[in-house]
């Protein structure tokens, strides 16, 4: 046949795209089980790294015990049935700020004593940041906070995961309101604390990740006001 | 600068022949240092020994793979749209590493993100492809993109050990160095990348002169 004619050309390239699409779904479908467990163990991880649960073994069977999630909307109110792991934090934050929902992860400690932790998503200097924050029960006080990244630049940026002793567990025992209960949330300075209930040092030579932390924290602790007030007055009243 | 037949007659599997395309992309004809391909890949990657690894094995099996390949539909692909043919192939198999990465290796393939992905544009695949799949017999094939993606990896690994040594003191994750060493930033940044090629390049050159004059 000739292998320049068009015919062959046209029937050529459709026999290779077909047996390349079958191919490639074959592997797809096939690994698809494996690679959703590995998101969802870095998710898992991710969430107990923020109340300060590193480096374990069996980090799933501890996040299955002591875990658990709600989901509220943009008003503050609890959305009933509904999963907070089901929420896509990244499909949230590009939707209007009425349409959000956010997930509340719930950490109970073997004496009892519960924290909240909130998703954070937002941008560095080279693409997205994200991260969970644990709050007291007082909704204020900070337990503790894991980050990450995608790209921003090792030994600056990337701080953010690398160093926490230094970025991450001096945001422990910051608070996200001032004296009078107005929101102030929490930032990373340069050039010296001036309020040391809000704020810690930022990275030198990575001022554009340490603003989008501050952006991050803000508005990611921003969209839970509404419930905390509510959740605060509710107590009071009993 | 390549060779680009080779003898159809050689019986044996392991000839002359056979073992100068391992051997040739270790030093006369590395893909790095003397056809200088695959920069891009080699400045992003080689932060650490270990994704420095991962990318030569995913490298390796492509152009293997996609030489094997090319080389066995030599004959039947249309003249017209061969080099759209060679990509399909090679984008098949990069998504294939990718997806095998993102199921058994998660941290790596969350580290190395785009830069799988990124093997498709990396010039090594296509040049072998041109220059010797589209000619020669599929044994001889896969031994060429073997080599070549040994040689493209054994560079990448050896960037990677001195960036990973000096800008973080260690090696594979392990702390080697003692605690008073300061780890320099700036190996970890790209721009390291460049100079430690550029030194190896140096040194392959006054060790080899017959590549002097080549480039």
């Amino acid at each position: 046949m000739d292998r320049n004619s068009n015919i062959y050309t046209i029937i050529y390239a459709a026999i290779l795209t077909v047996v390349v699409a079958v191919v490639l779904a074959f592997v797809h479908s096939s690994l698809e089980p494996k690679m959703e467990a590995n998101e969802k163990l870095a998710k898992q991880k991710d969430i107990l790294r923020s109340v300060g649960l590193v480096d374990l073994p069996d980090a799933s069977a501890v996040y299955e015990k002591t875990i658990s999630s709600f989901v509220i909307d943009a008003s503050g109110k609890v959305v009933d049935g509904m999963d907070g792991e089901a929420v896509n934090v990244a499909a949230e934050f590009k939707k209007p700020a009425e349409d959000q929902v956010h997930p509340v992860f719930v950490y109970t400690a073997d004496d009892g004593s519960k924290r909240l932790i909130l998703p954070l998503y937002g941008n560095g200097l080279w693409d997205k940041i994200w991260g969970y924050i644990a709050l007291e029960e007082d909704m204020n006080t900070i337990a503790g906070i894991a980050m990450d990244h995608k790209g921003e630049t090792p030994g600056l940026g990337a701080e953010i995961k690398d160093n926490p002793k230094q970025y991450n567990d001096p945001f422990i025992g910051k608070t996200i309101l001032d004296e009078q209960g107005n929101y102030v949330s929490v930032k990373m300075v340069k050039g010296g604390i001036k309020e040391p209930e809000h704020q810690i040092d930022a990275i030198s030579g990575a001022t554009i990740t340490s603003d989008g932390v501050n952006e991050m924290l803000y508005r990611g602790l921003g969209y839970y006001l509404p419930y905390f007030n509510a959740a605060k007055s509710q107590t009071s009243l009993k | 600068m390549s060779e680009t037949q080779v003898a159809q007659k050689s019986t044996t599997l392991f000839g002359k022949k056979e073992r100068r395309l391992l051997t040739d992309p270790f030093n006369d004809n590395n893909p790095i240092t003397v056809q200088v391909l695959g920069i891009c890949s080699a400045l992003a990657v080689t932060v650490a020994v270990k994704n420095a690894l991962v990318m030569a094995v995913a490298v390796t099996l492509v152009t293997g793979f996609s030489n094997l390949i090319i080389s066995l539909l030599r004959n039947t692909i249309p003249n017209r749209v061969r080099m759209i043919v060679q990509l399909v192939v090679i984008a098949s198999l990069v998504s294939i590493v990718e997806m095998v990465l993102h199921a058994f290796q998660y941290d790596v393939y969350k580290q190395m993100s785009v830069y799988i992905g990124l093997i498709i544009t990396n010039c090594i695949l296509m040049g072998r492809l041109e220059a010797f799949a589209m000619a020669n017999k599929p044994w001889q094939s896969l031994l060429d993109g073997i080599g070549n993606g040994v040689g493209y990896g054994a560079i990448l690994i050896a960037v990677a050990f001195f960036r990973e040594l000096f800008g973080k003191g260690s090696v594979f994750g392990f702390r080697v160095l003692p605690d008073w060493y300061v780890p320099n930033g700036l190996m970890l940044i790209p721009a390291a990348a460049i100079f430690l090629i550029g030194i190896i390049i140096w040194i392959q050159r006054s060790r080899n002169t017959k590549l002097v004059d080549i480039s």
